[in-house]
């Protein structure tokens, strides 16, 4: 039981990061119709500008530098490179945050090396949020914090799974940014002129707005979320060059089952596919057992065959990208999709 | 090679008379060996601190410092972990007038060399290439496909395994063990391996869960150790190294897993750092190396140390430079043909003692050595990655124990004359 | 753009005759020319690589389509094409049957296009981009799951010589290779130029400019693209076979996204919008990967940046400028700007001499330590600890770009000012 409620918690705290990572993607996407090939990217730089700005300030003043610091480099980027392309179309758009990423990883590389740093959470989440007692009686304990140890195998009866601090840190900090991000689109000011920039730009630069700076702070606050999901993961998993590419192709999965454009479809989608992966890994199931069970009669050399093995766990980390060609079969605008591109 | 009583007296005499320094058709020649790794990417760390440990123990054992008196030089090929880039780096090697090969990140470009060798040798007699592994483990690679112009100098997989199950066997509080693997060749047969051997050896033993996880792309093993623990077991076994060693060590410690972790890399770039105090005592390698084996091993890794900033671990290219140091006086030249009919069956002195590359399968038959991560000490001083830990001699295994049998039906060029 | 009148040479015939013997020239002379092995068996990657950036162009350049996934079809061209080659040495058949394994190949290749085709061509622009980004990551997956295709790890690999010689030629020597690939390589970029001469070559580019103006004259847009992906998967997994032949194994990064990635950088560097751009791509795509890579630790960071330049300033690529260029010269313009050519170019090298200077020594710092502190560049020795010299490159850097803006504004006024004579001067011949 308590199998079940960790690796549930771990699911939602997986996808709760993708959705940080991805609801800064849907944001410029949605207000600029340009997808940040290097939005993934600019996670990893959060990661690595933690790392080193941590060293200096601490953890917690890092969390709050970092995404500004990012931020700035997303507009920065916007305003001398990204603004020169819009003029030729998305496609190029597309092509020169590519090319951005490549940029991005190579500096990477070049100051921090090419092995993972050590980039680890401060004092006060090391530990764990919570501990899980799996008495052998079959009730489920439960305590704050670290349980004592005499209570957990091998010295005492009950199986103790932790809960890691950095895990709950992660649910709680994406949560707040959700609800601030909807409380700033739906109820100030500089929202209402987001979303009105989102469907008419042009009548809202003729009603004097400045609209290029309003693309650049989206922008900027886009790339500044993925900069602060980026201390956030990079602290509790591993911050290292290759972390730009493994995440960025789940995070377009993510983006594209959610439905293109919409937020509250990418917060759907993360959730399901960080669910899903963390299941799917405790699914020992293959088509053969599958079919077995079902009164299927299969020979010894069928049972054998790779194809019959195959089992879920071994397919995990293939699910997000065939749940994104099924929808794109069955349902081609994303779950909430609203827009057409 | 089998000499009458009448010949080997005759050399005797032969080279008793001669001067200290014989003019050997091989002394004071260039030898250049080409080593074919990826120093950029993923496996980068690891691959530049194999080329800077190559070059540096060149210089080491280059003129006097072996017996055959040649001079070593090694040249860098980043093969970016492709198996076509490695063709091509092949191709640029052999070009340049290189004859001998050196690889070991990955077994899958270490398999595909032995072919590449086998095709070019038959395709182009006069221009044969000898490929020296140093760390590519897959056991096929000395069975089913076993090649004459092959030779491993690292102990395989199933070396490994016989030794850990060894030991294994002598552990009763082991009870319920746990694979976990990637899911490649390597990991395939760490697990194949582990199940065979440990049935043979301790069939008491619950093999309680096995996994194979696809190769440095799990970025999350909260799942994997979930599944860990609710199995119950009290050992872990996983021939991971990299990132996916680092990450699941580490996800164990922040569910608070308590079992012990077997594994063949914990010390290889990148991994002591991450593995840090809270592993202590808990985590396991078996290897043909340690950090603190003494003497001139001990000196050397001080001394690689000082100057690169990075630790050694890669001691088969040690051996690679004894054997072909040896082989190359036996043969009296540094031909390619002749220097690989020299080291088939070569026994030879190293670091760890004499050892002997198979004439069967050619597999260095060496000793191993099970450590244990704990902090450092008087008797284990040697820190690496500054973490102020080490991995500390728990057992030593003599060849004979840790060697497997083999199917290899090598097919051998004639002898040249 | 206008310019792609200017690629119809006149006369017609001759020029066309003229330039299609000379390629073929030159493929059949080049190993005669550099003749090492190492050159010979980079000209035959050129070949293939030629022929994948022209496929991949039919989608981007042609038809407005950007794939992300497009080294899904050549791979797997190229992993149909092994299994086969490996089915006809158990077979025993003769070996001039390896020359037909491209085409397996190439049919592999139209075989996975028009299986994923249907799915990935139903939107275009951004949407069609993701969607082919996922399929080629689920691809690249699969293949480092499923063993019995894909081989895992090690690959799947066949040896070529599946017979005794048959006039003489065993496909073993490397330039037994070459040739078969240069012959391919013609017929197929032969093939491709003349597909872009016929009804659905134009409209495609009429779906790229303006889809639903397609739409009204009577084609549907959709079965359009999906066709012409079916084509370009064609002409990949021919590029796909070839490469079986030539290395001899294949391995997961085949179908992987940083392949995909080369192909779109390479492509879009030699220039999209003319047909023979990827040509170029393709052959600097086999430069940078073999020799550049063995040159400077930070190649790939100057890709980036090139790429990221070309992008901003001149899309169209090399093909865009070397046009932009013949077309001045066309109209006696060219020599004009010779002054502020030279002006440009020395700053330039300047600007990226010192910056390359500056590079070289910090990735040397990062990785190269141990061998020393000094980093050998354009033949210079420079030493990474002495300060001299960081001062001297960041000095030069900074004058020479200051000097480089200077000259790019003066030669952008002159280059504006002649194109607004050229337009004056199409209108005069026009109306003329």
């Amino acid at each position: 039981m308590e199998f079940f409620i960790i690796s549930l918690l771990n699911g939602i705290s997986f996808g709760l990061l993708l959705f940080m990572l991805s609801s800064g993607l849907t944001l410029i996407f949605s207000m600029m119709g340009v997808l940040n090939f290097a939005h993934a990217s600019f996670y990893m730089v959060g990661a690595y500008m933690g790392f080193a700005v941590s060293q200096i300030v601490g953890f917690w003043a890092a969390l709050l530098l970092v995404p500004l610091l990012v931020g700035l480099l997303g507009a920065l980027f916007e305003k001398y490179s990204l603004r020169k392309v819009h003029k030729y179309g998305h496609v190029p758009e597309l092509m020169v945050t590519f090319g951005l990423s490549y940029i991005i990883l190579e500096l990477v590389q070049l100051i921090w090396g090419r092995i993972a740093v050590e980039f680890r959470p401060p004092e006060l989440l090391q530990g764990s949020a919570f501990t899980l007692l799996s008495q052998p009686d079959g009730s489920l304990g439960f305590a704050w914090g670290r349980a004592a140890l005499e209570q957990c195998q091998p010295l005492g009866p009950a199986i103790c799974s932790l809960f890691p601090a950095t895990r709950a840190f992660i649910m709680g900090v994406a949560l707040l940014m959700l609800v601030s991000l909807w409380l700033l689109i739906t109820r100030t000011r500089v929202g209402l002129v987001i979303q009105a920039a989102l469907k008419h730009p042009e009548m809202v630069e003729a009603l004097g707005h400045n609209v290029p700076r309003v693309f650049m702070l989206v922008f900027g606050a886009g790339t500044g979320l993925a900069g602060l999901a980026g201390v956030m993961g990079g602290s509790t998993f591993v911050t290292e060059p290759a972390m730009a590419l493994t995440l960025g192709a789940i995070v377009f999965v993510v983006v594209v089952v959610g439905g293109l454009g919409s937020l509250a479809g990418a917060f759907l989608a993360s959730l399901l596919i960080g669910v899903m992966q963390t299941f799917a890994v405790a699914i020992d199931q293959s088509l053969g057992s599958m079919l077995l069970a079902m009164g299927v009669a299969l020979s010894a050399e069928a049972q054998a065959h790779e194809l019959m093995r195959f089992t879920l766990s071994k397919a995990a980390p293939l699910l997000p990208f065939l749940l994104l060609v099924l929808v794109l079969i069955f349902r081609p605008h994303g779950l909430l999709g609203n827009r057409d591109h | 090679m089998k000499l009458t009583r009448r010949e080997l007296t005759a050399a005797a005499l032969l080279t008793s008379a001669l001067p200290a320094v014989p003019a050997w058709a091989q002394r004071g020649e260039t030898v250049r060996i080409a080593l074919i790794d990826p120093q950029s990417g993923l496996m980068g760390p690891v691959g530049i601190n194999q080329l800077r440990s190559f070059q540096f123990f060149a210089e080491k054992f280059s003129g006097a410092g072996n017996p055959a008196g040649v001079r070593f030089e090694i040249e860098g090929f980043d093969n970016k972990l492709s198996a076509s880039e490695t063709l091509t780096a092949m191709q640029a090697a052999i070009g340049r007038g290189i004859r001998f090969i050196s690889q070991g990140n990955s077994s899958g470009i270490a398999g595909a060399i032995i072919e590449a060798v086998n095709r070019h040798n038959s395709r182009n007699p006069g221009q044969e290439v000898v490929f020296l592994n140093h760390s590519a483990v897959d056991p096929d690679l000395t069975n089913s496909r076993c090649s004459f112009w092959h030779f491993r100098f690292d102990a395989d997989t199933s070396m490994k395994m016989e030794a850990l199950t060894t030991f294994i066997r002598g552990e009763p509080t082991i009870r319920r063990v746990f694979l976990i693997n990637q899911n490649y060749a390597h990991g395939h047969q760490v697990a194949r391996f582990a199940k065979e051997m440990l049935a043979r050896k301790r069939p008491d033993i619950q093999i309680v869960g096995e996994d194979l996880h696809p190769l440095a792309q799990v970025r999350d093993f909260a799942p994997y150790v979930a599944k860990i623990m609710a199995s119950g077991a009290d050992s872990v076994i996983t021939g991971n190294w990299g990132s996916d060693l680092t990450l699941l060590i580490r996800a164990a410690n922040d569910a608070g897993y308590r079992g012990r972790f077997f594994t063949y890399y914990a010390g290889v770039t990148g991994t002591p750092t991450a593995l840090g105090t809270a592993s202590e005592g808990r985590v396991y390698q078996i290897a043909y190396n340690h950090y603190n084996m003494g003497g001139q091993m001990q000196t050397w890794m001080n001394e690689f140390r000082q100057r690169f900033n990075d630790d050694f671990f890669t001691g088969s290219i040690i051996h690679i430079l004894n054997a072909l140091g040896v082989a190359m006086q036996n043969a009296r030249s540094t031909n390619a043909v002749r220097v690989a009919h020299a080291m088939s069956g070569l026994r030879f002195n190293s670091f760890s003692g004499p050892v002997e590359m198979r004439r069967a399968d050619h597999q260095l038959q060496q000793p191993l050595f099970l450590t244990r991560w704990q902090r450092v000490d008087a008797q284990h001083p040697y820190s690496p990655e500054n973490t102020g830990m080490t991995l500390a001699l728990v057992r030593r295994f003599d060849a004979y124990v840790a060697s497997t049998p083999t199917s290899c039906a090598m097919q051998r060029p004639a002898a040249p004359v | 753009m206008t310019a792609t009148k200017y690629y119809q040479f006149r006369p017609i015939n001759v020029g066309r005759w003229f330039i299609w013997s000379l390629f073929a020239l030159v493929l059949l002379l080049a190993p005669l020319v550099f003749d090492s092995s190492i050159a010979i068996s980079m000209m035959a990657q050129m070949g293939i690589a030629i022929i994948a950036c022209l496929s991949f162009n039919m989608l981007l350049g042609q038809g407005g389509m950007l794939s992300f996934g497009h080294a899904v079809y050549a791979g797997l061209g190229t992993y149909v094409a092994m299994h086969a080659l490996l089915l006809l040495g158990d077979a025993g058949l003769p070996v001039p049957a390896v020359a037909l394994i491209p085409l397996v190949g190439g049919l592999a290749g139209l075989f996975f296009a028009l299986l994923f085709g249907y799915v990935t061509t139903k939107k275009a622009g951004t949407a069609f981009a993701m969607i082919t980004l996922g399929v080629g990551e689920l691809i690249f997956i699969a293949s480092m799951v499923f063993f019995i295709f894909f081989g895992g790890e090690a690959g799947v690999s066949a040896d070529r010589v599946i017979g005794e010689p048959f006039w003489g030629i065993s496909f073993g020597p490397l330039i037994e290779v070459y040739y078969l690939i240069a012959v391919y390589t013609f017929l197929c970029v032969a093939l491709m130029f003349a597909y872009t001469r016929t009804p659905l070559g134009r409209i495609i580019n009429a779906v790229r400019d303006n889809p639903e103006r397609v739409e009204f004259i009577g084609y549907d847009p959709q079965t359009v693209r999906y066709l012409v992906f079916m084509i370009a998967g064609f002409f990949a997994g021919i590029a796909g076979g070839m490469a079986a032949v030539l290395f001899e194994i294949v391995t997961s990064e085949v179908v992987g996204p940083i392949r995909s990635g080369s192909y779109l950088l390479f492509a879009f560097l030699g220039g999209v919008t003319f047909f023979f751009g990827p040509i170029i791509g393709g052959i600097l795509m086999v430069l940078a990967f073999v020799m550049f890579s063995e040159i400077t630790k930070a190649w790939m960071l100057y890709l980036g940046l090139i790429f990221v330049f070309m992008v901003m300033y001149a899309p169209g690529g090399i093909a865009g400028l070397i046009m932009m260029n013949l077309r001045l010269a066309m109209f006696g313009r060219l020599g004009e700007l010779w002054a502020s050519y030279l002006g440009l170019g020395a700053t330039a090298l300047a600007l990226l001499v010192s910056l390359g200077a500056l590079i070289e020594m910090i990735y040397h710092l990062q990785l190269g330590t141990a061998m020393g502190d000094v980093v050998p560049f354009l033949g210079m020795s420079l030493n990474t600890l002495d300060l001299d010299v960081w001062f001297g490159a960041v000095f030069v850097a900074l004058t020479s770009f200051g000097l480089f803006e200077l000259c790019r504004r003066s030669f952008s006024q002159q280059w504006a000012a002649i194109q607004t004579d050229i337009e004056k001067e199409i209108k005069r011949r026009e109306t003329a």
